[in-house]
Formats: structure tokens, C-alpha cells, sequence
């Protein structure tokens, strides 16, 4: 792998990437800054970066506002319960697909994909009609559902895609050797596909944790996430950049830590079968 | 803050003493207004007082918006007050979805309550909403450049004084444009503000057979006034300014004068947040000599869902939130000039409150908007800024989206004023007026 | 060889999945279809009886349903331009040997955790506002006049937002396919004094394809149904009305359901049109 490079190119690489890498990440660095700011310094002319008395007076007054920790709990709930979900309904179903697939295991396959395009704005009316008459309204279980559902596609097919580059000789042996077909999940299957489940589960927090029609329009008090708590600071009176920021900052942290830790097994399952 | 402290004791003990009482834990849908967010903060007083306790929602309007009416729709019955306003509640009384608010205490007074806000609330004679607070529109103007152009800002000024104040205001050199008004999309935003002028220009949304209006002359004037008006001495991109851009670029000393809601004079006056909060003077909303000033009507209610299993605990509430004792409460800690104004006679009684600068001014636009009789010809609707019936909000969004397409010159008048009419008459058509 | 006895297995252990999204899929689509041949008013009664295909007439003839369809393939168009051609400039750069790769990719792919509400207020406000936002700061501060974003350049500001979201994720994707691709053959051409842009285009372009076509197909699925972005800049306005939202507007704030409704078949037809557009091309591409 390792390509002889002169340092003189290796430099010109590092600094160009981060460069772009700088220019990509900064409207969050802005964010995270402007929120130790005071309103008046959020809008100063010209911008300050560094030099301005760092405060936490916006964290303070946002945390008096709202329970910021509840909206925390839900997001986690909703987007890991979802996952999990999401999880136990694919893996069975992406195996399948992968090590037993019919003639009409791509067409299953693209059809799952195409329930994604359902424009959610639709069917609002109805899903809430229904939602009243299960007694899910406002419930973390029906966010789970919901964002299980919307989400499912999306699990069975990078599971699929994973599963497929296993070699299916493998298995073949495995079944000479006489194990069950839960044995061969289980001892065989499983620690290859580790990789593959890993990104699969994460994508999918991230992708129910940023879910804002769902979260928003089906829940009230109880049971309203991190997407809730940002729709209360969108636009109030006055100067508010800097709480925003701080509402903005607490809202994405949690996620943008995990996906740091984690970008490394979220990079080597996302490959969509993009890879052959 | 011993305050807080004596009412967390309080608190302690009201839940020693009444536990034997129903304690409930009502759940309040809620805009993410500074009033609102301030009366968050004294819940505690009010569970004190109660035993109830409350789970609040807040949420930026428009989100509000879609959420309440989905959830009173279908009746979802997720929460047990809603925040709402005075386009909605006639609308949401009269099909039965609110519970009335016929039987408040005698201590709570409802006869005390403007009575400009309780017909805006009322459906049939019946209140169906308790103003939390209310509001008119009016000029504030800046004193010092009023000065320094020379004029005189009169008491009730006129649309063509107000244009002309505005062109000699207007310093571009030194960041000061002459007027800033509403630009932005949105039946509540620009849409308001617009038809709110159109009124004093004569125009209307609807003839009484339910026609739409955008094809008259009044409204080409309204809008070309506007137009002209904001393109000699206005901000650029007023087309995406709503309350808030406006409040802000007023604070910073951007603008001569602004026409917009009368509970933004206590912001605009409050020295923490505005830097000219010593230069500001009033003004009635203009006319344009047609007998209709410009000024509109607009209260922020709660309301209770039809069917929640909290009514009297909700009723409690309300009776909480919008008494005289509320406004005594916010006044001992926070001073009058930030009480929630426009709800009721009594603070205008009030000899503390005649000493805010603004509360005069703001009762006198209040007083003089008439929402059941708010158009210079006769029309089929009540309202000022908008039109009582359950489709408008819907039509004005879309009619104030081609409006701001001229504000950013993407189109002319004549073209935004055909495309209003048709998709107008469309959607009446649609809902089986025509 | 699969047997019967793993056949039916593989049906068991599908059929949770395929049942759940059948229904996902069934009960609101009925729903929808019902709806939209009904004339049904929330605010005044609900459902008033059946008005055969109105609704869908109504809906095309509606001066707003041309300029939604365009719009809505403007941004995804756009979106899938940018993030493509950047993705795979990106991908080329992050693969070349450098210091500090690692921290270079996190500060790449952090927009993808940015929630769309998020990024489009902080966007709105703090960058593209024409007073107080850092672009217009930068505008001033070259003597220029600062631009007018959201109502001037409305649907380039909204491509250029979304396409900041999506960027992280094609730039992954393609990374991965770079680092595959044999480096030995690279080199070999390298040798031989390829040009750079002839080696781009006859190699690593090709070899990309495969990983070019699921970013389109996935950006696609989510871009076709994009919402908030625009709820939260522009509520609409300004040409930016796509079809979800013109459906949210009929829904929502009309109170007309059946007219929604029929927006919304409206919709899954486009989805399924752009679906099998797609599969064509996917489908070709990923079976091999």
C-alpha cells in the first residue's frame, strides 16, 4: 500500500486537505464558539473567534428552560431502541437475502428501498389518526416503531450488501461439518459480519437521532427528543445567535462525539456495496 | 433571588398540605414568545398554589401551528391547554373543538378583560380563549432623527407623512434606512402586515359574495406604496424581514421608524437589550384619510381542548395565567413596563402602568381596531390582519410568498397581484364558497 | 447447494421484514388513496362526501405544481452534481499520503451528524443572514454588496446547505472505493507517465462508478422527500416550494386533506418515475 512520496508532496496533501477539511468543519466550529459568546459579541462587527470573554451564561439559561436531559434521554431511547429494532427485523432477512437469494431477491430488495420515498408530509394525517387509535401519541414505543420502519430499508440492504462479500464456501463446509443453521449464524456467521452490523447500527442512530418530521409531529411532553428541544429556539424575540448556538451545540454533541469515537467502524461497513 | 426560595417553600408545603387533593400534571402547548418563556419561569407559583404540576411544550410558531392544529383536528388530545390565537379560536369555537370559558371564577374577573380581545375570542357571545396577551399595531419612531430631519411626528399620521418622514430619515451612508417594515412570507409575517395596510387603502380580501379582491385598484395602490415606499428608504432585503429581523435592526439603531406590534415597545425601550431605548416615540398606525387606520388586533390565548381529561385543573390554570395576580406577580419582580400587556382594562387603571412610556398608545391602537368592521367597503369576513375563516391561513401564506417575490424583485406587481387573484379564487372555489 | 429445508428458512427469517414494510407501506398508501377522493376538511367537518378525481385535477391545474416539480428536481439534481464532483475530488485527496489523515476525515464527515433543522438555522442565521451573518461580514469586508441569500439566491443557497449535509457521506463512500482500487495498477500507469487526468479518467473514474451510482441511489431516496431544510429558510417562498412542501402547504395550512392527498399519490408517482429511472442504471451497475 504504502507509495514512496516525497515530503515535499506529502506537504502540499496536508496542507491542502486541511484546508478543506478546516473550511468543511467551520460553520460547527462557528457554532460551538458563538456559543460561549454574549449575544452582543455574536453579532459584532467585525466577528470576533478568539479573543471575547468566554461565558456559559447561554448553556445556563438554556438548561433553565428546558430539561435538557430529558429531551437527551428521549433521543437516546428513540434512536437506540429504533436501531436495535431495526437490527433484530434485518439481520434474519439480510442473511437470507444474501445466502439463499431467489430470482427475486433484487426486486424485494428495491421495492424495500422505494418505501423510503413515501413523502412522509402525506401521510401525516393519517399515520396520526392511527397513532390516536393505538394509544401510541407522544410514546417513545411509537417513535421506536416509526423510525424502525423508515429505517428498515435502509438496515436490510447495507446488512445485505456486507453479507454478500462473505464467501459463501464458508459456509458450505460448515454445513458439511453438520451445524445447525443457528450454529452457523452464530459461530461462523457472526464474527465476520461484525464489521458490517457495527456501521450498519450506527448510520441508523444517526440517521433516527436527525429524524425531525416524526419526532416533531407525533409527540408532545413526554416523549419529544433533542429535535423538539431545537424547534423552541428557531426564532425568538430579539438577539439570539448565541443561544442558538448553545441550544444547536448541546443538540448535535452527543452524536458528533459518538461518530467521532466510532468513525473508523462506521467507515469500514459504508461501503453500500459500493466496493466490489 | 429570595424569591425563588420562598417559593420553593411554598411549594414544599402546598404538597405536604394538599396531597390528599387531586394533584394533576397538565400538559401546555406553547409559543417561544419572551412573555411565555418569562411565565415558564413562575410555573412554581402557580403548582404552589395548586398542587398541579406542568409539563410545558414550547415550540417556534410555526411549528406550533402545525402541531395544535393536527392534534385538534383529529382530536389527538395530547395536550391540555393550547396557545393559540385570535384567527383560530372563533374558528375552533364555533366547531365545537374548545371548551368555553363561560363559568371563571368571580375572583377572575372576565368582565375585566379588554373587550376588543374577548369578542376577537369569543364565538357566539361565548369566550372560548382567555388572552394572555394582547396586542394592536403602531409607529415607533426615533425621537432624535425625527429632530434632526426637521419633523414633527403627529399623534395620528397619515401614509404619505410616513413616507416622507421616511425619505428624509433615510442615511444610508450611515446605516440608517428610514422605515423597516414586514417583507417576509407568511400569512402571520408580511401577510399581516400588508392586508393590515390594504385596509386603509380601501381594499379587501373578498367582496360578499366571497370574491377575491386582488384585481382592484386599491390593492395595486397598497402595494405600489409599499413598494415604493420600502425600495426609496427601506432596508435591503426587507423581503425576508419579519418581526424579529425588524426588532433587531430597530434595537441596533438601523431604522427611523417601524410599524409593527405594540408589545414590541417594551422591547425596543428595555436599555439591556436597545441601544436606543431612550430616543423611541409613538404613534397611531397610519391612515390614508379612508376613515381605517392601519392598525390590527391580536391576542396570544390558551385554550382548552374539547375532551381532555384535565378540564378543571386546566380551567385552574388558565385563571392562573391570566389574572390581575399574574400581572401583580411579574410586576413585583420584573417591573410594569414587562408585564404581558393588552389583556386587560384594569392595567390601563392601573396608576404604576400610566407611568410606561408606551401604554397609552398601546391602549388607544387597541381601542380604535374593529375587527367586525375592519374594511372601508362592506366585506363577508371578521378580522383585521386576516380573514376568520379556516382556509385563509393557507391562501394568505401562498398570496404573501408572490408578495415578497416583488419585495425581492423577482416579479412585478401587476404579475404577483394576478397570480394571487387566481390562486385565491381557486382555493375558495376549492373549499366550496363559489 | 440451497436446499428446500434452507429455502424455507430463508423465507421464515424474511418474512418479519417484509411484512412490517408491507404494512408500512400498504396502510398509509390506502389511507392516502382514500383520502384523495374524498373531499375531506378538517376544519370544516371532516369528511364531506366523495368527489371523484377533483382533487387530482385540482392539484395539477394549481399554478404552484409545474414550479414544485422543478424545483424538486433542481435541488436534487444540484445537490447530486455537487456532492459527486466534490466527493470525488475529496476522496482522491484524503487517499494521498499526508499528516494528520485521521483528524482530516473527522472534521470532513462531521456535517453528517448535524441534525437538517440544525444546519439549516445555523446556515440562515449566523451565515447567510444579509445583516448579522458572517458571509455578508466577508462581503463587506471585499468592498462588495452582500448577497441577499435567501431571497435572491434561494435555491442555490438551499442546494449548497443540503449539499454540505450530504457531502460527508458521498465523500465516504467514495473513499472506500479508492482504497480498493489496486494500487499496484496505479503505479504501473504512474510508471508509464500517465497523465494525471489521463489516469483519473481512465482509471479510477471507472472503478469509481460502482460507488458513484449508490451515493446517487441513496442521496436520491432522501433528497426526493426533503423538507426542513426548507421549512426552516424559506418557508416556501422565493421559487422554493418543492412537492413535499407544496403537499405539506395543502395539508397543513390549507386544512384541505383529500387535496394533499392527491398531492401525495402525486408524489409516490414521481418517486416510482425517478425509482425506475434509477434502477436502470443501479441495476445494471450493481449486478455485475
Amino acid at each position: 500500500m504504502a507509495r514512496a512520496v516525497s515530503n515535499r508532496r506529502r506537504a502540499i496533501n496536508t496542507a491542502l486537505a486541511w484546508a478543506v477539511g478546516l473550511l468543511i468543519f467551520f460553520p460547527i466550529l462557528w457554532t460551538i464558539l458563538t456559543s460561549f459568546k454574549t449575544e452582543g459579541q455574536a453579532i459584532a462587527d467585525p466577528p470576533v473567534f478568539l479573543f471575547f470573554d468566554w461565558t456559559l451564561e447561554n448553556y445556563a439559561i438554556v438548561q433553565e428552560r428546558s430539561n435538557y436531559m430529558r429531551f437527551l434521554m428521549n433521543s437516546i431511547i428513540i434512536a437506540g431502541g429504533s436501531t436495535l429494532l431495526g437490527i433484530i427485523v434485518g439481520v434474519p432477512a439480510a442473511w437470507s437475502m444474501a445466502f439463499v437469494p431467489s430470482r427475486r431477491t433484487k426486486d424485494i430488495l428495491m421495492w424495500m428501498l422505494s418505501t423510503k420515498m413515501l413523502p412522509a408530509v402525506g401521510v401525516l394525517y393519517p399515520i396520526y389518526l392511527l397513532f390516536i387509535q393505538l394509544g401510541l401519541l407522544d410514546s417513545r414505543l411509537g417513535l421506536v416503531i416509526v423510525l424502525m420502519l423508515i429505517n428498515l430499508p435502509i438496515i436490510i440492504w447495507m446488512l445485505y450488501t456486507y453479507f454478500k462479500e462473505i464467501p459463501g464456501e464458508i459456509l458450505e463446509a460448515a454445513r458439511m461439518d453438520g451445524a445447525s443453521l443457528g450454529k452457523e449464524i452464530l459461530y461462523i456467521l457472526t464474527p465476520m459480519a461484525i464489521p458490517g452490523i457495527a456501521s450498519t447500527i450506527l448510520l441508523n442512530i444517526i440517521l433516527a437521532w436527525n429524524e425531525a418530521f416524526w419526532t416533531l409531529n407525533l409527540t408532545a411532553a413526554k416523549a419529544g427528543p433533542l429535535t423538539a428541544f431545537i424547534a423552541s429556539y428557531s426564532s425568538p424575540e430579539g438577539l439570539f445567535y448565541a443561544k442558538l448556538s448553545a441550544a444547536s451545540t448541546m443538540a448535535i454533541a452527543p452524536i458528533l462525539i459518538l461518530g467521532w469515537f466510532s468513525q473508523k467502524q462506521l467507515v469500514r461497513g459504508l461501503t453500500f456495496g459500493a466496493v466490489k | 433571588m429570595t424569591f425563588k426560595s420562598v417559593l420553593g417553600v411554598a411549594t414544599a408545603l402546598t404538597l405536604v398540605a394538599g396531597s390528599a387533593a387531586l394533584a394533576e400534571t397538565i400538559t401546555i402547548a406553547t409559543v417561544n414568545n419572551g412573555d411565555m418563556i418569562r411565565m415558564q419561569g413562575y410555573t412554581d407559583d402557580f403548582t404552589a398554589k395548586t398542587g398541579h404540576t406542568v409539563e410545558w411544550v414550547t415550540l417556534e410558531e410555526n411549528v406550533l401551528r402545525q402541531r395544535v392544529t393536527t392534534d385538534i383536528s383529529t382530536k389527538g388530545g395530547a395536550f391540555d391547554i393550547m396557545t393559540i390565537g385570535m384567527y383560530e379560536t372563533p374558528i375552533w369555537g364555533s366547531n365545537g373543538w374548545l371548551v368555553a370559558l363561560d363559568d371563571l371564577s368571580a375572583d377572575y374577573d372576565a368582565g375585566d378583560i379588554l373587550p376588543a380581545m374577548a369578542g376577537g375570542l369569543s364565538h357566539d357571545g361565548t369566550l372560548y380563549a382567555a388572552p394572555f396577551y394582547g396586542e394592536s399595531s403602531m409607529v415607533m419612531y426615533r425621537t432624535d432623527l425625527m429632530e434632526k430631519a426637521g419633523l414633527e411626528m403627529p399623534a395620528a399620521p397619515s401614509w404619505s407623512f410616513i413616507a416622507k418622514a421616511a425619505r428624509e430619515m433615510t442615511d444610508r451612508d450611515n446605516g440608517i434606512n428610514g422605515i423597516c417594515l414586514r417583507g417576509k412570507a407568511g400569512w402571520g409575517e408580511g401577510g399581516a402586515f400588508i392586508t393590515a395596510m390594504s385596509n386603509s387603502f380601501g381594499a379587501r380580501w373578498f367582496d360578499e359574495d366571497w370574491n377575491a379582491q386582488f384585481d382592484t385598484r386599491e390593492w395595486s395602490d397598497t402595494l405600489n406604496f409599499f413598494v415604493n415606499m420600502m425600495s426609496d428608504s427601506g432596508p435591503a432585503g426587507y423581503a425576508t424581514n419579519g418581526f424579529n429581523e425588524n426588532l433587531s435592526l430597530f434595537q441596533q439603531g438601523k431604522c427611523g421608524m417601524w410599524i409593527d406590534a405594540t408589545v414590541a415597545a417594551s422591547f425596543v425601550t428595555n436599555p439591556n437589550d436597545s441601544t436606543v431605548a431612550d430616543k423611541v416615540g409613538f404613534a397611531l398606525a397610519p391612515d390614508n384619510g379612508m376613515g381605517v387606520r392601519s392598525n390590527w388586533l391580536w391576542a396570544w390565548a390558551l385554550a382548552i381542548p374539547a375532551g381532555t381529561q384535565k378540564e378543571a385543573a386546566a380551567k385552574q390554570f388558565i385563571e392562573w395565567a391570566t389574572s390581575k395576580d399574574y400581572i401583580e406577580l411579574v410586576a413585583a419582580n420584573e417591573g410594569w413596563a414587562n408585564v404581558p400587556p393588552g389583556a386587560r382594562t384594569s392595567l390601563y387603571e392601573n396608576a404604576n402602568y400610566k407611568d410606561v412610556p408606551f401604554a397609552q398608545m398601546t391602549l388607544d391602537s387597541i381601542l380604535s381596531a374593529d375587527p367586525t368592521n375592519s374594511t372601508v367597503d362592506p366585506s363577508p369576513y371578521v378580522g383585521i390582519q386576516f380573514a376568520a375563516i379556516p382556509e385563509f391561513a393557507g391562501i394568505a401564506t401562498e398570496v404573501s410568498q408572490e408578495f415578497s417575490a416583488v419585495y425581492a424583485g423577482q416579479q412585478s406587481v401587476e404579475d404577483a397581484l394576478a397570480k394571487a387573484q387566481a390562486l385565491t379564487n381557486d382555493a375558495m372555489e376549492a373549499a366550496g364558497y363559489r | 447447494m440451497a436446499t428446500q429445508h434452507s429455502r424455507s428458512a430463508a423465507r421464515l427469517m424474511m418474512a418479519p421484514a417484509v411484512i412490517l414494510l408491507l404494512g408500512w407501506m400498504l396502510v398509509p398508501l390506502s389511507m392516502t388513496l382514500y383520502f384523495s377522493f374524498k373531499k375531506y376538511l378538517p376544519m370544516r367537518g371532516g369528511d364531506l362526501g366523495w368527489v371523484g378525481f377533483d382533487n387530482y385535477t385540482r392539484f395539477v391545474t394549481s399554478s404552484s405544481f409545474w414550479p414544485s416539480i422543478s424545483a424538486t428536481l433542481t435541488i436534487l439534481g444540484g445537490v447530486l452534481a455537487i456532492t459527486v464532483v466534490l466527493g470525488v475530488l475529496l476522496a482522491i485527496l484524503l487517499d494521498q499520503p499526508m499528516w494528520g489523515q485521521g483528524v482530516v476525515r473527522i472534521l470532513v464527515i462531521a456535517p453528517f451528524f448535524v441534525m437538517p433543522t440544525v444546519s439549516a438555522l445555523v446556515w440562515k442565521n449566523m451565515f447567510m443572514d444579509p445583516n448579522y451573518g458572517l458571509l455578508a461580514y466577508l462581503w463587506r469586508f471585499f468592498g462588495a454588496e452582500p448577497v441577499q441569500w435567501m431571497s435572491q439566491a434561494s435555491l442555490p443557497s438551499i442546494i449548497m446547505i443540503v449539499s454540505w449535509q450530504w457531502l460527508p457521506f458521498s465523500t465516504l463512500i467514495l473513499l472506500t472505493a479508492i482504497q480498493s482500487l489496486d494500487s499496484e495498477q496505479l503505479e504501473a500507469s504512474e510508471m508509464d507517465g500517465a497523465p494525471i487526468l489521463k489516469r483519473f479518467w481512465y482509471i479510477i473514474l471507472p472503478h469509481l462508478s460502482r460507488a458513484i451510482t449508490v451515493v446517487i441511489l441513496i442521496q436520491t431516496i432522501f433528497l426526493l422527500s426533503i423538507f426542513a431544510e426548507i421549512f426552516v429558510t424559506t418557508g416556501g417562498a422565493f421559487g422554493t416550494k418543492t412537492l413535499s412542501y407544496l403537499i405539506f402547504q395543502r395539508v397543513l395550512e390549507s386544512q384541505n386533506v383529500g387535496l394533499g392527498s392527491a398531492g401525495g399519490v402525486y408524489a409516490i408517482i414521481l418517486a416510482n418515475i425517478v425509482a425506475i429511472f434509477l434502477m436502470r442504471i443501479v441495476g445494471k451497475n450493481l449486478d455485475n
